[in-house]
């Protein structure tokens, strides 16, 4: 097998979810002397990236989305520590959360996955997150974003009481901060003072990106 | 046991002999963008369209959920009220996770409402439960806690059960006025969680013998050809022992299999509700199937 052919192979099956493929895809590559890198970047994100375009436009449904999102997953578990070695950087390190009061977290997990398969690193935090928590592990984690989850209109309200919390550490600056869960919108997400919002799993990773670019753009790490 | 709910001038009887009863979702904002901005500018013209479709439909209470983003939840809650008391006399279930959106609807409502929700934390028990005695209302109780939404149904029995100990025990709440909601899952999410929930549904009816409601369209969420899951869904639910849902009943596919449901576990008897659906849909231009 030629390593386009490789490549090509390793995306089609990310793509369909095929968990064992992947990972087999993913040794025989290593094997051929693919680097880390070149599997991740153009076969792996590619499909995921890929994956969303196809959830958006109404093609892909949400059990398709999480069966690929696993099967990269089994792909990173073999190429993150390479990737470390080599001192490849990931696209970014996102804390997620569900805010204090709330429990919901279908919603958020989906994120994470879709995060995780873009290539991002993931910290969940899990539910009912304080705000405390979230300082301490943004300090613990440097992120390069934070994302507050919540399906109440009750729980909403935590968004800004997070970003208090970041504004009087003030640690407001270090990190973008994105919002979403099904009753939130746009507006509500700008009247916090939020960075980014998203309505769903895929378009958060595409609004991650873009507000990612857009803050090295201003001050290059 | 019999769960009664009433507006001014009707009442409707969840559970025992009853048929399925159906409960609206549509007076809800969330996921509807123009009638959020519509509710925005206190414009609620859009809610009388959606209570006739759902009285054409076949439903027999309207869940009603003010929870726009950035709106005066309370105010918008007392106007809808008021509104579509004036509009149809179904009972109306009244939903907010706020306690004041639920008191300030409490007080405008005509009747016996059915309050959406309290869960099995402490502080809402102790925030919710008296507004409902106070008001003599019914009151559905979701069984998660200040940890979890728990998977394990013996689990959700258990904070069920907690619900009705402190509803009925220290707030002298009738058994008969909590419904309890056994947690419908998207099974696009894990295609084991719909499960759970069937297994949740006969645990409480053997164990507590109440009744219940579920969102049912959550189980369809984030798959194609919802309606047809949706119809699948309910029947398998009301064999289990589901006595009511918070469901599209715009739908004539899902309100259809609700009726075959209740003629195919004896609450319709001599077929006749069924027939006379059927004879109503030949003699005139019902609402369109969707």
């Amino acid at each position: 097998m030629t390593t386009d052919e490789m490549l090509r192979q390793l995306y089609g099956f990310t793509l369909t979810g095929n968990g064992p493929e992947v990972l087999s895809l993913t040794r025989q590559g290593l094997e051929l002397g693919l680097g880390p890198e070149t599997l991740l970047y153009e076969a792996l994100i590619p499909a995921l990236e890929e994956v969303g375009a196809r959830f958006e436009r109404g093609d892909f449904f949400v059990p398709e989305m999480l069966i690929a999102g696993k099967a990269m997953a089994g792909a990173l578990e073999i190429l993150r520590p390479l990737l470390a070695e080599t001192g490849a950087q990931t696209i970014g390190k996102i804390v997620m959360g569900t805010v204090k009061g709330d429990v919901h977290d279908i919603g958020k997990n989906l994120v994470n996955i879709m995060f995780e398969g873009a290539g991002f690193e993931v910290i969940d935090l899990g539910v009912q997150v304080a705000p405390e928590k979230f300082l301490d592990a943004i300090r613990e984690h440097q992120p390069d974003i934070v994302g507050f989850s919540a399906f109440l209109t009750t729980t909403m309200p935590m968004f800004k009481a997070n970003i208090n919390a970041l504004q009087k550490a003030g640690m407001r600056d270090q990190v973008i901060v994105m919002v979403g869960g099904a009753p939130v919108t746009q507006e509500y997400a700008d009247v916090v003072g939020a960075d980014g919002y998203a309505a769903d799993a895929s378009a958060a990773v595409v609004r991650a990106k873009e507000l990612l670019r857009a803050r090295r753009a201003v001050a290059p790490a | 046991m019999e769960t009664v709910l009433s507006s001014a001038s009707r009442q409707v009887r969840i559970g025992g002999e009853n048929p399925f009863c159906i409960i609206g979702e549509r007076i809800n904002p969330t996921g509807r963008k123009i009638f959020q901005e519509q509710l925005r500018r206190g414009d609620l013209a859009r809610i009388e369209i959606d209570v006739a479709e759902q009285l054409a439909g076949g439903a027999m209470v309207l869940d009603v959920n003010m929870g726009a983003p950035l709106c005066d939840e309370a105010e918008l809650m007392t106007r809808a009220i008021r509104l579509i008391q004036s509009r149809c006399d179904l009972p109306l279930c009244l939903d907010s996770s706020i306690v004041e959106v639920l008191e300030a609807g409490l007080a405008a409502y005509q009747g016996k409402a059915l309050v959406n929700s309290v869960t099995a934390e402490d502080d809402r028990l102790d925030a919710i439960l008296p507004l409902v005695k106070r008001h003599g209302a019914a009151v559905i109780g979701l069984p998660n806690d200040e940890e979890e939404i728990p998977e394990e149904p013996t689990r959700r029995l258990e904070l069920a059960r907690k619900i009705v100990d402190v509803a009925t025990g220290t707030y002298g709440i009738a058994i008969e006025d909590i419904v309890i909601d056994p947690l419908a899952m998207p099974v696009g999410a894990d295609t084991s969680l719909v499960l759970r929930t069937l297994e949740t549904i006969e645990l409480l009816r053997d164990e507590l013998g109440v009744n219940m409601a579920l969102g049912a369209s959550n189980v369809s969420f984030g798959m194609p050809d919802r309606g047809a899951i949706g119809a699948a869904f309910l029947p398998m639910a009301i064999a289990s022992g589901l006595t009511s849902a918070i469901m599209d009943a715009r739908s004539q596919q899902l309100v259809q299999a609700v009726k075959a449901a209740d003629l195919l576990t004896n609450r319709d008897p001599w077929g006749a509700a069924w027939i006379a659906a059927h004879r109503a849909r030949q003699a005139g231009p019902g609402p369109a199937a969707r």
